[in-house]
């Protein structure tokens, strides 16, 4: 579904990505890990097209590492951003209505909308609340709702664990795995290294803007310098 | 006490005209963090046009509710598609680079226009055509109420209620608003962000053009500098609500028409341009982000 080459990113001076490959195919969840600063949130700022890249985006057989970011939502690309990117003056009703916002399908807008309610029971009771006054959790699971409102064939999460309790990061990976066991194709940025691994089919694993080591999940899990590096082990 | 009245009467309609100028430079910055310093000459030429349009319709030998719609109309267009221009050829180009840049370019197409509307235009101040007559409508205590001072509650008013519904009860509002809190995000959720700052441009290019032909009627006199100084005050009146802030876009304008007039009144008429200096400096010094404003640190 995904196929990125030689992708790079510059931030002036600072290489964020120095040329990284990897894929993803239709119905994975693949996990991004890496530690602090290696370019886990600028990968998937490239994927989204909000940073300027290098290289080739392949989506779903078609180049679209020119095209501009607003469009590759349309194609089936969403993204809940690192800092969760809620509108916090907003209503969580109105941060939900966004992410539907270059969709024109009403009735299945509506029938969507009714999904991520189901999935999010706690977001459902606070529809009228400002997103801004909603706690940690609850933001984060507004912004994942938000990005499954844009109706993505894949779906980019950026740290949807940081800061929860490890009882709402579980609910979290369980979701991550609902999801895809009903076809959404999912690429998972973590620092929870030993929850993402064990849900994700493949993962790749990131060291300052470098791809250093790949496969499958839970070969990685196993792996000497993954259980060194990122499980503290 | 009829005096007092008509005075605050004064000092709301020209209040409501600094807050319709002062929507464009506190809705551009709520979306580009950039003060658009070209907007007064925006306003400028907006006098230009409807005096074009009145004179070239022969709109004054039938003035009325009628013609001040079609200059209007016409106004707002034109300015419209000027501001269009500046975002697009002045500003856009300019996305990515430093901010101080970006406030350069907008002196430059301030001074540009200014220059070009006294050689187009000359630089001899015109006399504004009749689009509504002066008479007194009716009194309140005592206090005669003027057409002209009606016809620029209810425009003002009502372009504040469209702008208002506008931008909380649209989903253009919506996506400006959230373009305006974080445009990276607002992106990534499929809205056309350069799409969006057009047609803020647009709406607030629009707001210029009422506003100038809001101050024709009133003053009855315009010329190509006219927008400096209106400008300036409208910008202090977009800092003192809170810039960024369209509440408070109105809240300034209107506490500055208003104090405007009665330092005129009760005070002299010398000390009027000083006033909203004066306001600037006690706001910078007491409220720096003003009455509505977000104390926002400013990302570099
Ligand atoms: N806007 C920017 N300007 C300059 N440098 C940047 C910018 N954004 C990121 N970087 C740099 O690029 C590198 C990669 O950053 P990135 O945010 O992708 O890391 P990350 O893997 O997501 O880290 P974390 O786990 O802390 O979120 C870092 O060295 C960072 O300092
Ligand atoms: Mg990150």
């Amino acid at each position: 579904m995904l196929k990125v080459s030689n992708l790079k990113v510059n931030y002036g001076a600072i290489k964020g990505l120095k040329g990284i490959s990897f894929n993803i195919q239709k119905g994975e969840i693949v996990s991004l890990i890496g530690s602090n600063g290696a370019g886990k949130t600028t990968t998937l700022r490239a994927l989204s097209g909000i940073v300027e890249s290098e290289g080739q985006i392949e989506f779903k057989g078609k180049e679209i590492s020119k095209v501009p970011s607003h469009l590759r939502v349309t194609l089936g690309i969403a993204q809940s951003p690192e800092g969760r990117g809620i509108f916090p003056q907003m209503s969580v009703q109105e941060n939900l209505e966004l992410g539907a916002y270059s969709r024109n399908d009403k009735e299945q807008i509506k029938k969507d909308y009714n999904r991520c309610l189901e999935l999010f029971p706690r977001i459902k009771e606070r529809l009228w609340q400002m997103a801004g006054t909603l706690s940690g959790g609850e933001q984060q699971m507004l912004s994942i709702s938000r990005a499954l409102m844009c109706k993505p064939e894949l779906l980019l999460l950026d740290e949807p664990s940081l800061g929860l309790a490890p009882i709402i990061v579980s609910q979290i990976f369980e979701i991550v795995k609902q999801l895809n066991s009903e076809g959404m194709t999912i690429l998972l940025v973590e620092q929870n290294a030993k929850q993402s691994l064990t849900i994700s089919h493949r993962a790749y694993v990131l060291e300052t803007g470098l791809i250093t080591l790949e496969g499958r999940g839970k070969e990685l899990l196993n792996n000497d310098e993954v259980r060194r590096s990122y499980l503290g082990i | 006490m009829e005096e007092l009245l008509q005075h605050l009467i004064n000092g709301l309609s020209l209040g409501s005209i600094y807050a319709l100028i002062a929507l464009g430079y506190t809705m551009v910055y709520g979306i580009l963090q950039m003060i658009n310093f070209a907007h007064s000459e925006v306003y400028m030429m907006g006098a230009f046009f409807a005096y074009y349009t009145a004179k070239y319709l022969n709109l004054s030998s039938s003035p009325g509710f009628g013609s001040l719609a079609i200059v209007l109309v016409v106004t707002m267009v034109l300015c419209s598609l000027l501001g269009l221009a500046i975002e697009k050829f002045a500003y856009r180009p300019l996305r990515k680079a430093p901010k101080l840049n970006v406030l350069i370019t907008a002196i430059g197409v301030s001074l540009f226009l200014q220059y070009f509307a006294q050689l187009v235009f000359g630089a001899d101040p015109k006399v504004f055509p009749t689009l509504i007559e002066e008479q007194t409508l009716f009194t309140i205590a005592g206090a005669p109420i003027k057409s002209f001072d009606v016809t620029i509650l209810v425009v003002s008013l009502v372009s504040m209620g469209v702008l208002h519904f506008l931008v909380y009860h649209t989903k253009l509002g919506k996506a400006m608003r959230a373009v305006s809190h974080n445009a990276s995000v607002a992106s990534i959720l499929g809205i056309n962000v350069s799409r969006v700052i057009a047609y803020t441009f647009i709406i607030g290019s629009s707001l210029a053009g009422i506003g100038a032909i809001l101050v024709g009627i009133k003053y009855q006199k315009i010329e190509p500098m006219m927008g400096t100084m209106i400008g300036l005050k409208a910008f202090v009146a977009a800092v003192l609500g809170g810039i960024g802030s369209i509440a408070g876009a109105v809240t300034g304008g209107l506490i500055l028409g208003i104090s405007e007039i009665l330092v005129v009144v009760y005070g002299s008429s010398q000390y009027r341009d000083a006033l909203a200096f004066l306001i600037l400096i006690f706001i910078l010094l007491v409220k720096p982000a003003g009455m509505f404003g977000k104390n926002r640190i400013e990302k570099v």
